[in-house]
């Protein structure tokens, strides 16, 4: 393949460093605000970018979804040397759950010629894990999860896919859906030059009409109680003054564990 | 709506079912009335007896499909047959590499939706998820058309062989081909690496010692692993590490690694991110070392040091080897 066009499926999340919140009246996650970049998606947009390279041709594509046509953490991505982005927005998309969010971003992509579509595992935020998969299913593709090593050849890719044992080489034909780990790549940090760059890249902003998605869409599942749950309670706590250790050992010695 | 029939996908390793699997095995048995295992692979018959033993009554084969990842063939031969009108109320997936995406394929297939994360399940259906960490509990129901596709975590049930079961009738086995899928089911397994490890699985051992970004440099690693051996434990790791390459993602312990409830957990130099804690904090005892008195992790640990992991670790290490 002299070219090839990689779709990533980016998430922006509020950031983790604050701690979340369910919104008392929908108890769905409290999503306002200025959003960024889920870190995990870095390196989707990394090897996106590293397999147009090798490719010697094409484009790395964004796809995402968010509320109020939030683009600041594509912005990020399209600094790394994505070269554009699709963004859907509609209210009816408050409090969406997997398979829904599965429907708009398949719609979008369909909108694309990809040859590769890549998502993270999962999202930091809402860390459900399934999404990627459900798109791949309702586009009629092959997928291959937990990626820690991909490479294209021609019209297959493969991938080294975690095992609980260890890792699969998996081979599979393109077009197909590639989630990635954190162990894929190593992402880079945008350039100045990037970042100006983004500025003025397109960002498609898309609602559910523009994709014949309007009032199609269903959530069949609710959140009925939220409750904090049982605390663990903190222990002894103590200083180390070169004697910890004895500390630790009575301790393993009281559970018969040595 | 009460739970009456309940399905749970059986993952297998070296022809027995796994831990997980076991678990939800259980608990379907506690919640409704009738279970039926779904399963792949070879040598079904000795695999159909050991699920009978958990519960199973009834065992559908989708075969023993060979090199083809299992996602696609599993859940469109689910997925044939629910539409054909088998059909349970609830289906109980493991949350696992393949638990994961044959629930999510299932799901698009069906047009229903999956709740995950899930660490029980009442005979109503409502499920309950840790979320935030494990610091908030919300329960969830579906409002749609069952069935209703669960992804469970690992190790939030007892596996508990049922007395009715064991060295009763094994259950009947059905053959559940897979409909052709064509290009859907394209991704083949050229080769298979495992990755060699010594001393207890991490998600079975009742000691593990695990270490973080505290450690200061992937040789230290060694330390842990060193005290691990000398504990007879698993070494594991936490997410930051393994995403510097320190360690295979295999030592991981967290939400997106393993889940893990040994007797004694001892954490080393991990600061105790929320990601970290939810795989862990179903320790029964907990000891944490960290250099920073402000860590989270002090606030559930139930001996915490506050010191440098590089004094503390070593002198323990020689401490424990000076006695065998």
């Amino acid at each position: 393949m002299a070219s090839m066009n990689v779709v990533v499926c980016v998430k922006q999340i509020p950031d983790p460093a604050a701690p979340g919140r369910l919104d008392p009246e929908t108890k769905t996650l409290v999503r306002e605000g200025k959003l960024i970049l889920d870190d995990s998606d870095a390196y989707g947009v990394e090897m996106g970018l590293q397999l147009v390279d090798r490719a010697g041709g094409g484009e790395v594509t964004l796809v995402s979804m968010a509320p109020n046509n939030e683009a600041s953490g594509l912005r990020t991505a399209l600094a790394m040397g994505a070269s554009k982005a699709i963004l859907v927005s509609d209210d009816q998309l408050s409090g969406a759950d997997a398979l829904t969010t599965a429907k708009v971003l398949a719609a979008a992509i369909r909108r694309t010629d990809a040859d590769l579509v890549l998502a993270a595992t999962e999202s930091t935020d809402g860390y459900t894990g399934t999404t990627p998969v459900q798109v791949a299913e309702l586009l009629g593709l092959p997928a291959v999860t937990f990626a820690k090593k991909i490479e294209c050849h021609g019209s297959t890719v493969r991938v080294q896919r975690q095992t609980e044992a260890g890792f699969d080489e998996v081979e599979c034909p393109l077009p197909a859906v590639v989630t990635v780990t954190a162990g894929v790549v190593e992402p880079r940090y945008p350039s100045f030059k990037g970042i100006m760059a983004a500025k003025t890249k397109p960002v498609d902003q898309l609602s559910l009409a523009d994709l014949g998605l309007d009032g199609a869409l269903r959530v069949t599942q609710e959140i009925s109680e939220v409750a904090a749950a049982e605390e663990r309670q903190a222990g002894q706590i103590v200083q180390d003054e070169g004697d910890a250790h004895e500390r630790i050992i009575q301790f393993l010695d009281r559970l018969k564990v040595t | 709506m009460n739970l009456d029939k309940v399905w749970v996908l059986a993952e297998s390793s070296e022809g027995r079912p796994t831990s997980t699997t076991c678990e939800l095995l259980t608990k379907a048995r506690q919640v409704a009335s009738s279970v039926t295992a779904v399963t792949w692979g070879p040598d079904v018959s000795a695999l159909a007896g050991a699920l009978g033993n958990f519960g199973a009554t009834r065992v559908l084969w989708v075969g023993e499909l060979g090199d083809a990842l299992p996602a696609v063939p599993v859940a469109a031969a689910m997925a044939a047959a629910i539409q054909a009108g088998d059909k349970p109320d609830a289906v109980l997936f493991p949350q696992s590499y393949d638990g994961r995406d044959i629930a999510g394929r299932l799901s698009a297939r069906l047009d229903v939706g999956v709740l995950t994360n899930v660490v029980d399940l009442a005979e109503d259906g409502t499920s309950e998820h840790a979320i935030f960490g494990g610091s908030t509990v919300v329960r969830a129901r579906f409002t749609g058309e069952p069935p209703y596709l669960f992804l469970v975590r690992p190790k939030s049930f007892v596996a508990e062989q049922s007395a009715e079961q064991s060295g009763g009738g094994a259950p009947e086995v059905v053959d559940l081909p897979a409909p052709d899928t064509g290009p859907l089911n394209g991704a083949v397994i050229k080769q298979r690496h495992v990755e060699e490890r010594s001393g207890p699985k991490l998600d079975e051992a009742a000691v593990v010692v695990a270490g973080g970004r505290g450690l200061g440099e992937s040789s230290k690693f060694e330390l842990i692993e060193e005290l691990a051996r000398l504990l007879r434990g698993a070494p594991g790791a936490s997410r930051a590490i393994v995403d510097a390459g320190w360690v295979p993602y295999a030592y991981q312990v967290g939400q997106t690694g393993k889940t893990v409830k040994p007797t004694v957990y001892i954490a080393c130099g991990i600061s105790g991110a929320t990601q970290h804690m939810v795989g862990m904090k179903g320790a029964k005892h907990i000891i944490a070392i960290n250099k920073d008195r402000d860590a989270p992790i002090f606030s559930i640990a139930d001996l915490g040091i506050v010191g440098d992991v590089h004094k503390v670790v070593p002198k323990l290490i020689e401490a424990l080897a000076s006695r065998s």
